[in-house]
């Protein structure tokens, strides 16, 4: 990390009001540092959704379970980490929800919906022991908010960078 | 103060819902569920959702869409969407729903395409 690098990390229940607590967080650090309006959208519902992920998929509600959400900023940009006390998935085995046979599915879209609106995503062990979600935007330079351009694209077309 | 209202009115055989706030996992994914459930339970099932003030939703939110469509259907009915917001219309083109749902943008063509 840089020395102008930041940390914040927050323990969070296992409920529902997490979600919406997390989101708020996130959102006020990417507005403090200068994302646009739309970018502030996109990272706000990311975090949201792995959230989400993380109380129902890893920590399946369990209460006693909790979720663990960390922001790192660097000068470059903000990198998201949301950990649960689940088993942990690998990404491959999760089903593409544009395939035709999933379009009427009523869940597995939070994960399409992270890799679409973040610049990076993966998902790896982590140290909580289930599932670690990471994904970072690129921050703006001062003065400017550009967009990142992936909205509307596909899955195919957001493509994941690995973590380095 | 709640996440989402819902406000009934019928035009001619059809139930419009119209809807305003955010459709996300809890309280608003909750209430549009119980509001199509309820229609249904009613036996109504010419339903469109005015989405006109739904400024919010989340992956929750739109599996509640699908949800209610997929419920609709099965008892051979028809749930339509009037009058996407941008975010909300992004939203359902990116995850391909835009191909499952009838979408309108008026109200009287909408209500039109039940007869």
């Amino acid at each position: 990390m840089t020395p102008e690098a930041k940390h914040l990390e927050v323990v969070l229940d296992t409920h529902v009001e997490s979600v919406n607590l997390a989101e708020e967080m996130c959102l006020r650090v990417a507005e403090a540092v200068g994302f646009s309006e739309e970018e502030c959208y996109r990272i706000g519902m990311s975090v949201r959704e792995g959230v989400i992920n993380a109380f129902h998929y890893g920590n399946q509600e369990k209460p006693d379970k909790k979720i663990h959400l960390a922001v790192d900023l660097t000068r470059e940009k903000m990198v998201i980490h949301v950990m649960d006390e689940g088993r942990g998935f690998r990404l491959a085995d999760v089903p593409d929800p544009l395939a035709e046979e999933n379009l009427l599915s009523t869940s597995g879209r939070g994960i399409f919906l992270m890799r679409a609106f973040m610049d990076e995503f993966n998902v790896v062990a982590g140290r909580t022991g289930g599932a670690e979600v990471i994904m970072s935007k690129k921050i703006p330079p001062s003065g400017s908010a550009p967009s990142n351009g992936n909205h509307g694209k596909s899955s195919s077309d957001a493509t994941p960078k690995q973590e380095a | 103060m709640p996440a989402l209202f819902a406000t009934r009115r019928e035009v001619g055989s059809v139930t419009i819902i119209d809807l305003s706030g955010r459709i996300s996992l809890g309280e608003g994914s909750a209430l549009l569920r119980q509001t199509v459930r309820g229609l249904l339970a009613d036996g109504q099932t010419k339903i469109l959702l005015n989405l006109g003030d739904v400024n919010y939703i989340d992956s929750s939110g739109i599996g509640e869409l699908v949800s209610g469509f997929t419920a609709v259907r099965n008892r051979d009915g028809e749930l339509k969407l009037l009058n996407l917001t941008k975010k909300v219309h992004d939203l359902l083109q990116i995850t391909k729903l835009f191909t499952v749902f009838d979408v309108y943008t008026d109200e009287h063509t909408a209500v039109r395409s039940y007869q």
